[in-house]
């Protein structure tokens, strides 16, 4: 469901311009709102969250799926993690569908999906890795890399049962906000992904922003 | 046939056994094995995660199974991939035609809603088990926690969606309906047979699964798994290049 927020970009306490191929890790605590802003179109945010004080709890797509008898994410969702729990809720969203079924690219699953020679093509797993590598204080490691959310990409499964990665919904400008339900811990590979349409062929910076209550 | 206990490997033996809701078991399923399930009552569903022995950090992925093979049931056909981009099993058989692997596990709470608190004390082992607890109580034996649980399968449960997204349990099995999975390389299952999360039924579902193990028919080269999609065929390579120099 589209949603416009009330929102003024001048009153956020963080903004920080994330480009494609990189990551972002941050801890958000309750009652913050943030927003992700895919600042030229077609952008994919691949975004997996915590539970900041035990990051063995995180966000669940099978739970908030599950839970809200829906596959696709929008304003109203609410994010659930492992243990059934309430971790965000999408509070307005530009975009109007987000997908949680489709995961990340990864070199290795992009060995199968396109030619093993291009395992050497960033990927946002790889994006992740780093990140784990490079911020131990928030005692992730590889087995909390995992089921995530594709802010701004559109992932629609036929009657049939297929997986179609259609696309096309996002555009300059468009936005997702949520808020936080717990102290949460957010990592996002902006996603560098050069083989299928998900960033339109050509990856392009997003902007993360935060509100306080 | 049966086990032989003086020749495990002996090509011509079997194995087979019968789980009834509610239960869970792991088990080391090796290379070149074909497992079959039957779902003996109709109504069933049986959860499976897939885990590398070698590296339990290698697991079966659900995203990448899904969109490697641009798929989002799993049927005849599919392979089942860990996150490392190699295939634990292959779908070689089934007569359902769709099985869920988006809808998770039911939690100990939902069921206890549903059907009543889970009482080993009353109910002895017809308790109403769920499904995420007996995932935790598998996990536990190989030094696994929550952190390492992923996306499972739902076997014999077809959920589907409809234009805008909405999920329903649209068809479970037969009596008699089944499904075979070939072991592409040596993986560490678990398994329940809690039922679906969807299952909306009043009553704790009473189903019997049965689970038959055999010596697989080696993969040729005209294999339908392999030949199902160019993914599939550069899946085994990844399987070739991990066992590549093993006799």
């Amino acid at each position: 469901m589209i949603k416009e927020s009330a929102l003024a970009p001048e009153n956020a306490v963080f903004t920080e311009t994330v480009d494609a191929g990189d990551y972002f890790i941050k801890r958000i605590k309750k009652g913050q709102t943030f927003r992700i802003l895919d600042l030229e179109g077609n952008q994919a945010a691949d975004t997996l969250f915590y539970n900041a004080d035990d990051p063995s709890e995180r966000y669940s797509a099978t739970d908030t799926i599950r839970e809200q008898g829906n596959l696709y994410l929008t304003t109203g969702s609410i994010l659930k993690t492992n243990e059934n729990n309430d971790l965000l809720k999408i509070v307005a969203d530009t975009c109007g569908r987000h997908d949680t079924v489709g995961g990340a690219c990864a070199t290795e699953s992009n060995t199968v999906r396109y030619d093993l020679d291009k395992r050497g093509m960033h990927a946002c797993r790889d994006s992740w890795m780093l990140a784990i590598q490079e911020h131990e204080e928030y005692g992730l490691t590889k087995a909390d890399i995992t089921h995530n959310i594709n802010f701004f990409m559109n992932v629609p499964v036929t009657p049939e049962g297929g997986l179609t990665f259609a696309d096309g919904i996002s555009g300059p400008g468009k936005y997702v906000e949520l808020e936080a339900l717990m102290d949460v811990v957010v990592l996002m590979s902006n996603c560098p992904q050069l083989n299928n349409p998900c960033n339109g062929y050509n990856p392009t910076p997003v902007e993360f922003l935060v509100w306080d209550k | 046939m049966s086990l032989n206990v003086v020749n495990p490997s002996d090509p011509a033996a079997s194995y087979r056994t019968k789980l009834s809701t509610g239960k869970h078991w792991s088990l080391m399923v090796r290379k070149g094995v074909a497992l079959k399930l039957t779902d003996i009552t109709g109504g069933s569903n049986v959860a499976m995660l897939f885990f590398n022995p070698n590296q339990l950090m290698e697991k079966y992925n659900a995203p990448d199974t899904l969109k490697c093979q641009h798929t989002f049931k799993l049927t005849k056909g599919h392979c089942l991939y860990s996150d490392m981009g190699r295939i634990f099993c292959s779908i070689v058989d089934d007569t359902f035609g769709w099985h869920d692997t988006v809808c998770g596990n039911s939690h100990a709470d939902k069921v206890s809603q549903q059907y009543g608190s889970r009482d080993y004390q009353t109910e002895r082992n017809n308790w109403k088990q769920n499904g995420y607890d007996s995932f935790l109580v598998e996990m536990a034996k190989y030094d696994l926690g929550r952190k390492d649980m992923a996306a499972n399968t739902n076997f014999f449960s077809e959920v589907s969606a409809d234009a805008q997204g909405n999920l329903s349990l649209s068809r479970q099995a037969h009596a008699g309906d089944n499904l075979t999975l070939r072991f592409e390389m040596d993986t560490l299952v678990m398994l329940h047979t809690c039922p679906h999360p969807l299952n909306d039924s009043s009553e704790y579902p009473k189903g019997i699964v049965e689970v038959e193990l055999t010596k697989a028919e080696p993969l040729q080269e005209d294999d339908f798994c392999l030949n199902a999609c160019d993914e599939n065929r550069r899946g085994f390579e990844n399987n070739a290049l991990y066992h590549f120099g093993i006799s």
